[in-house]
């Protein structure tokens, strides 16, 4: 179990520090500040161990959040719980950063000793706390009676993350599904990884307590169905439109309010929503990624003062979308010294503070071509090691799910009102980001 | 922009580090150098010329990038380019970066030193100075090589300026340091020492340490340094404070010189010549005085650069160790500064103390010191001078003080630091053996050692108590006694079991008449302890338990019913199943005679060398203290041999260095009886006694091996071979020779007489005579067993060219050697030309059925043949200059494999079969021998020269012959002799 929780800035001096337990001393905090924050070498794990303490960190912005435990905890909690953490602060002030920790300390203890008992996680689900910590002083005049044992009973009821007695004028739900795409291709235009990361968030304006049914075209389920179902299942997706029927997901994981047994019986994803923005699952796949872009670069070395780059980007996806803020990124060697840069589109810049020729077009429409061409003056150096030439990164967003992912329905039923599915207006968005998108040349 | 106009501001530079200094993160400083850098990238691209204001603002931006722990790949030609500037400040960046960021690159290497060499002989002094101190901070070797010629002319030229001579002087010191060999100071020796007369204090002090460094490797040469060091020294000494203006330092004439000064005559004796040794004397007496007067300042400074020449001062009297007087006061200064306040004047003066305390002149004077040190010991609050505490309490102690300094290190050890108690521990326990004038106060120190600190006592100690209570009869029955009382405690530590375990199963009869502690008794408290000790303890508790049975026959009952039990005789342990095993069989087979044989008392121990001692030498390391302890060891042997039992032949041995230890002579054993008497009668009757069992006899016989040191000789010869031999003895390939063959060779090379070769079945010796080119070789082929050996039959030949070589010519011997017989046989040698390999010489035999191969080489080598020739110095170098052609020498350089002794060089020269030249060489440290090789085609000239180097325990060996074969194959064989 977590035994203290640290969170320090970027000189590594302690912002927020919370024990746990008395196994953690002092000493603690000091240990994790000289062997990792202020390391000779950078250190990339995010586990380290320290004469027999475990420090489990990661990093936002400029912020070091750890957390410390002389036990053997699971690893994937402590950090589940750390971006919930992360979570739950952006969700009360804003942005992490020094400045907002620095002003909103009270909180933060505040915050710390709610969701964690004795370092056991608790209720982390940001609906719910901020029925009560707030953030304007004490409201305990204001409350009645009845509201606080309304939170009472919520909070330690068996639907933790929802309280009852909620009314919208408009039933209304948002649902935002969003992809990472990450690809490693090969000069030659070999796919040597590519996998997508993706999570559906969802935005519920919902009265009441509606029970909700959310499907998707995952392949296990389109397979039973088509096997059990009628004929024409099928002729209906393809109906709408999309190249493929079904997606293979490699693995999932859930919001706590989507009901696992049934998940797990009869794979269908029910659920009684949280009010207000939260993320109802995450899930990869690997298997027939579409790429939005493809990458052909050429690098000529002209003698050993020169080299010359050629970089084409082809779009690979409907005509009729658009792909926004698009950016290359061209490393170039160490020891460049001049840089000239042709460009069909958009705009590109030799920038030598990152040792790359940055290259942005704001839009770009599916099965389009560009082309930049770049020449490098270098200066002789007395160095013998060769440049590395590490791989070309593109960065992007696009208007579908490269996964391949489809929203079959949603549906909202809530017995004791009378609104029905049909009165609930439903947005559905898909947007694809590029994650790790590398082309080596 | 014009450079002038901005002077030497850089702000550039000023702004770039300001920027990197408010970077948030490692992400923005890097981001900000990587655009800094691009920056000076495109300034350097070559097609602009950049004035020099620019060109030293980015090699500074360049260095503190560097410096910053960043890789920087280009403007090392810009840096060179700075070199040939006008300007100090861009001259001064050049070099700067230059020391910092050289490599062996070779173009830029050239231009650096043509920039450096133009430096040196310019006028300017600045620029000499500048270009000395990037020779000094650079100190590689090229840089020696490019210049190790020049810096003493700057050093010794008349119009040279006092700051550059300064420069010159330590500059050389590095390259010294870095590359001796390239440094020749030959003619320049006299010069360099009247360095000590320059007008300019600066210039004395760099070049005493120079001169310092230089004569730790040649005192000789710069002998003359010594009388103007000490007239150097009067002279600063005898001047009043304002003499010396600025090299006075808070009311302390030149301290840092005098320093320097006193050290330098402690790399020489004390000097012969009276009116300098008188003048030395008086200085010395002097700083003494001095220290005695009220302090000029409160300052601390004041009385550090005092101090600091008192303590060197003072060092440099104990280095001397001739005037009783000045090391009496010395001694007496040193008593005040034992309770100054200041932590670090009683560190040094309890360091300085501990080496005063070994000279015969003050140690009665260090003695009267014994309770304010016992005192620092008990209180002091720093432990490093408690540490300092405890070597000089073990320095000063002698026989008159042994009881009371070792009752208060043993008080002391309880509350010890725990980083000092091992070393603590065997300081007693050594002082404790020395000192001891009767035996049961050493064995009760030695037991209580163990009582209060058990963990940290190792090995060594508790095996050399047993030693010296095996090997003295008066203090078993005492030793017994008191061990049985000390087990009789609750807990007590495991060395101690073992201790009382080996003690009570050999001694336990002596007090199994007292009723209180009967034979049972002794089993059933040993036997209490088994089950809380380790694997080693429970093994020897075994031992101790069946020599029980042979004490004390009532007891065999409940023994055996105990080695009977599943926890031994089951045992997942190897060892102790095994000894349980071997043990219960031994007593129930074997009848009460073979028993009392078999487990009879133990020999005494052969003596030798405290094993404690040595111990703590190693700890030590080898710093100046082991030597310390080592003159002061010798010491102590002669003052004990005065109240020993011979006083008088140990007396003199004890200077002798291949003495051992005094302790070794207070025991009075030094002819004791070796250990082999009891082995082999012991070893033949557990052959039969366990013919039945089938237990390989090696094994247990080493375990009940006293414990001792594995480098025991009796160890390593007896059972040792015996283990490795057979499975080479009966290889089936006749045409490999053992693998130790080679090892055998080479002790050959030196000697014609000899064991060549033994195991547990044959011993060959070796007898051979040379004259010319012929040899007549006689080997004795003796059988070691009582068992007959037949088809012996013995086969030499010649591998591969050596056929035509070599001829070998050998009698047969005949085929069957009786047990315990001897045969001869007779091999004729003929050297037809130089060889380099070695005849094998094949023995086949039968014993006992099984046959029986090996093969040897014979010991016939080159050298073999070698006449020798006596000639003149003069001879010698024409010849040598003759044979001067590269493949007619061949040279080696190697480390000392045996102690760096003359005399044994010398015989092992003349085993060589050469004659040794004496005063041929100028240097005597260095042999030379002459000779030449008969053989029947022709004669070969060879003349050898051995350079030993005592310092870094290193030969060089030249062989230089008219045949580029021989003179190989004799630097090969040579190597590895010494």
């Amino acid at each position: 179990m977590i035994g203290g929780l640290f969170i320090y800035n970027h000189k590594g001096e302690v912002l927020i520090s919370r024990v746990y337990r008395d196994d953690i001393g002092r000493n603690a905090v000091d240990a994790f500040r000289v062997n990792v924050i202020h390391a000779r070498q950078q250190v990339r794990s995010p586990v380290t161990n320290i004469a027999r303490t475990s420090f489990f960190h990661i990093k936002r912005s400029n912020i070091w959040l750890a957390a410390v435990t002389k036990q053997n905890v699971n690893a994937a909690m402590v950090f589940e719980f750390l971006y919930k953490m992360c979570d739950v602060m952006t969700a009360y002030f804003g942005k992490i950063s020094e400045e907002n920790i620095k002003n909103n300390f009270v909180l933060i203890y505040e915050l710390l000793d709610e969701i964690l008992d004795f370092g056991y996680p608790q209720n982390s689900e940001t609906g719910a706390l901020k029925t009560f910590i707030t953030q304007q002083g004490i409201k305990g005049q204001h409350q009645t009676k009845e509201e606080q044992s309304q939170i009472t009973s919520q909070v330690t009821g068996q639907i933790g993350w929802r309280r009852e007695g909620i009314k919208y004028r408009r039933n209304e739900l948002f649902l935002d599904v969003l992809e990472s795409v990450n690809l490693l291709m090969s000069p030659q235009g070999q796919v040597l990884s590519a996998h997508v990361s993706g999570r559906v968030v969802m935005k519920s304006y919902l009265s009441g307590m509606p029970e909700c049914k959310f499907g998707m075209n995952d392949k296990i389920v389109i397979d039973k169905q088509g096997k059990g179902g009628t004929t024409d299942d099928p002729g209906k997706s393809e109906l709408g439109g999309s190249g493929k029927q079904s997606i293979a997901i490699d693995d999932c994981t859930f919001h706590q309010c989507v009901r696992l047994s049934k998940f797990d019986s009869e794979r269908s994803i029910s659920f009684i929503p949280p009010d207000g923005e939260y993320e109802l699952m995450r899930y990869r796949t690997t298997k027939d990624i579409i790429l939005p872009f493809r990458v052909i670069p050429l690098v000529r070395e002209v003698g050993r003062t020169k080299l010359e780059v050629k970089v084409v980007i082809k779009s690979n996806f409907k005509p009729s979308l658009l792909a926004q803020k698009i950016e290359v990124r061209i490393p170039t060697p160490l020891n460049t010294s001049g840089v000239q840069v042709i460009c069909m589109k958009g705009k590109a810049k030799y920038k030598a503070s990152e040792n790359a020729i940055v290259w942005k077009i704001k839009r770009m429409a599916g099965m389009k071509e560009s082309q930049i061409s770049a020449e490098i003056e270098l200066l002789p150096t007395n160095d013998k090691k060769k440049w590395a030439r590490p791989p070309i990164s593109m960065n992007f967003e696009v208007p579908f799910a490269p996964s391949g992912l489809k929203v079959r329905y949603l549906k909202v039923f809530e017995s004791k009102l009378n609104y029905s599915d049909h009165d609930v207006i439903k947005w559905v968005r898909y947007i694809g980001r590029s994650g790790i998108y590398e082309t080596r040349c | 922009m014009p450079a002038v106009s901005k002077g030497d501001g850089m702000r550039g530079l000023a702004v770039f580090i300001s920027d990197i200094r408010n970077c948030k993160s490692k992400e923005a400083e890097i981001k900000r150098i990587n655009k800094e850098l691009a920056n000076i990238r495109s300034k350097f691209k070559g097609d602009k010329a950049l004035d020099g204001y620019s060109k030293k603002k980015y090699v500074c931006k360049l260095l503190f990038i560097f410096l910053l722990g960043h890789d920087i790949d280009f403007g090392h030609m810009e840096a060179v380019n700075l070199l040939s500037s006008n300007k100090y400040t861009e001259k001064q960046i050049g070099y700067l970066f230059i020391s910092v960021l050289v490599n062996s690159n070779s173009e830029l290497i050239r231009l650096i030193n043509n920039a450096i060499k133009n430096d040196l002989s310019s006028r300017n002094p600045t620029f000499m100075c500048l270009a000395l101190h990037c020779i000094a901070n650079v100190g590689s070797r090229e840089m020696a090589e490019a210049f190790a010629g020049e810096i003493p002319r700057i050093l010794v030229a008349g119009d040279t300026m006092d700051s550059v001579k300064q420069s010159a002087a330590l500059c050389l010191l590095r390259l010294y340091k870095t590359s001796p060999d390239l440094v020749l100071m030959g003619e320049w020796t006299s010069r360099v020492v009247h360095l000590l007369n320059d007008q300019h204090m600066g210039v004395v002090t760099a070049a005493i340490s120079l001169i310092t460094c230089l004569s730790q490797k040649n005192p000789d040469e710069f002998k003359t340094c010594v009388s103007l060091a000490v007239s150097r020294l009067s002279r600063i000494v005898s001047s009043a404070s304002t003499d010396l203006q600025d090299y006075t330092y808070y009311f302390v004439p030149a301290p840092w010189l005098s320093c320097k000064l006193l050290r330098l005559l402690q790399c020489y004796p004390p000097p012969e010549d009276g009116a300098v040794k008188g003048r030395l004397v008086e200085c010395l007496e002097t700083i003494l005085n001095k220290a005695q007067e009220p302090p000029k300042s409160k300052k601390v400074q004041h009385s550090n650069a005092k101090n600091a020449i008192l303590f060197e001062a003072i060092s440099l009297i104990i280095h001397y160790d001739s005037e009783p007087n000045l090391l009496v006061r010395a001694c007496n200064q040193l008593g005040q500064f034992l309770q100054h306040r200041e932590t670090n004047l009683r560190y040094l003066a309890l360091e300085s103390m501990c080496t005063l305390a070994s000279s015969e002149f003050s140690h009665e004077a260090v003695k009267t010191h014994i309770e304010t040190v016992i005192n620092a010991l008990k209180t002091e609050r720093d432990v490093s001078v408690r540490q300092r505490a405890a070597d000089l309490l073990y320095a000063m102690c002698d026989r008159s003080n042994s009881k009371q300094i070792v009752a208060e290190m043993l008080s002391y050890l309880e509350t010890a630091d725990y980083s000092i108690r091992e070393e603590m521990v065997l300081k007693v326990a050594v002082l404790a053996e020395k000192y001891a004038v009767d035996y049961s106060w050493y064995v009760d120190t030695i037991l209580n050692l163990i009582r209060i600190a058990g963990d940290y006592v190792s090995e060594e100690v508790w095996y050399r108590v047993i030693q010296i209570v095996i090997n003295r009869d008066d203090v078993q029955g005492y030793a017994a006694k008191t061990v049985f009382e000390a087990l009789q405690a609750p807990a007590c530590h495991e060395n101690m079991v073992k201790v009382g375990g080996y003690i009570l199963g050999e001694f336990g009869n002596l007090i199994a008449g007292d009723p209180r502690s009967s034979p049972l008794v002794q089993f059933n408290l040993l036997h209490s302890k088994f089950h809380l000790c380790s694997v080693p303890t429970r093994a020897l508790l075994l031992s101790a338990y069946i020599k029980f049975i042979n004490l004390f026959p009532e007891t065999k009952s409940t023994i055996q019913e105990v080695l009977r039990s599943d926890s031994q005789i089951r045992n997942s342990d190897v060892e102790l199943q095994q000894r349980a095993v071997e043990y219960l069989k031994l007593s129930s087979i074997a009848s009460t005679d073979v028993l009392a044989t078999v487990l009879e008392e133990m020999p005494p121990f052969p003596e030798r060398e405290s094993s404690i001692l040595a111990k703590l030498k190693k700890k030590k390391g080898p710093g100046a203290v082991s030597v310390n302890e080592l003159e002061e060891g010798k010491r102590e042997g002669g003052e004990l041999n005065g109240g020993g039992e011979r006083g008088d032949s140990s007396a003199i041995a004890g200077s002798n260095a291949s003495t051992p230890s005094p302790s070794a002579d207070l025991l009075g054993l030094r002819t004791g009886p070796p250990v082999t008497a009891a082995a082999p009668s012991a070893g033949s009757l557990l052959v039969d006694v366990f013919s039945e069992a089938g237990v390989n006899d090696d094994g247990f016989l080493r375990d009940l091996e006293p414990p001792t040191e594995s480098s025991d000789s009796l160890l390593a010869e007896g059972p040792g071979d015996s283990d490795s031999a057979p499975p080479s003895v009966v290889s089936e390939d006749p045409a490999t020779p053992l693998p130790e063959s080679n090892e055998l060779l080479n002790k050959f090379v030196c000697k014609n007489n000899g064991v060549l070769f033994e195991n547990q079945l044959l011993q060959i010796g070796i007898k051979s005579e040379y004259r010319q080119n012929l040899g007549r070789m006689y080997l004795f082929y003796g059988n070691k067993t009582s068992v007959q050996f037949i088809t012996f039959t013995t086969t030499v030949t010649c591998p591969g060219e050596l056929q035509s070589q070599l001829n070998v010519q050998s009698k047969t011997v005949e085929p069957l050697i009786e047990g315990g017989a001897q045969v001869q046989q007779v091999i004729n040698i003929e050297c037809l030309t130089d060889f380099s390999e070695a005849p094998l010489l094949n023995i086949k035999f039968r014993y006992g059925g099984a046959l029986q191969n090996l093969t040897l080489k014979l010991p016939v080598t080159i050298n073999k043949f070698f006449q020798p020739t006596e000639m003149a110095s003069h001879d010698f170098f024409q010849r040598w200059k003759q044979l001067s052609l590269p493949q007619q020498e061949a040279q080696k350089i190697f480390k000392a494999n045996h102690a760096m002794d003359t005399e044994v060089l010398k015989a092992k020269l003349l085993g060589l079969g050469m004659a040794l030249l004496e005063n041929v060489d100028p240097n005597p440290e260095n042999f030379v021998c002459a000779g030449v090789i008969q053989t029947k085609a022709q004669q070969v000239g060879s003349l050898l020269r051995l350079e030993p180097n005592a310092q870094a325990q290193m030969y060089r060996l030249t062989v230089r012959s008219s045949k580029d074969t021989v003179s190989k194959r004799l630097c090969e064989l040579l190597a590895e002799q010494f």
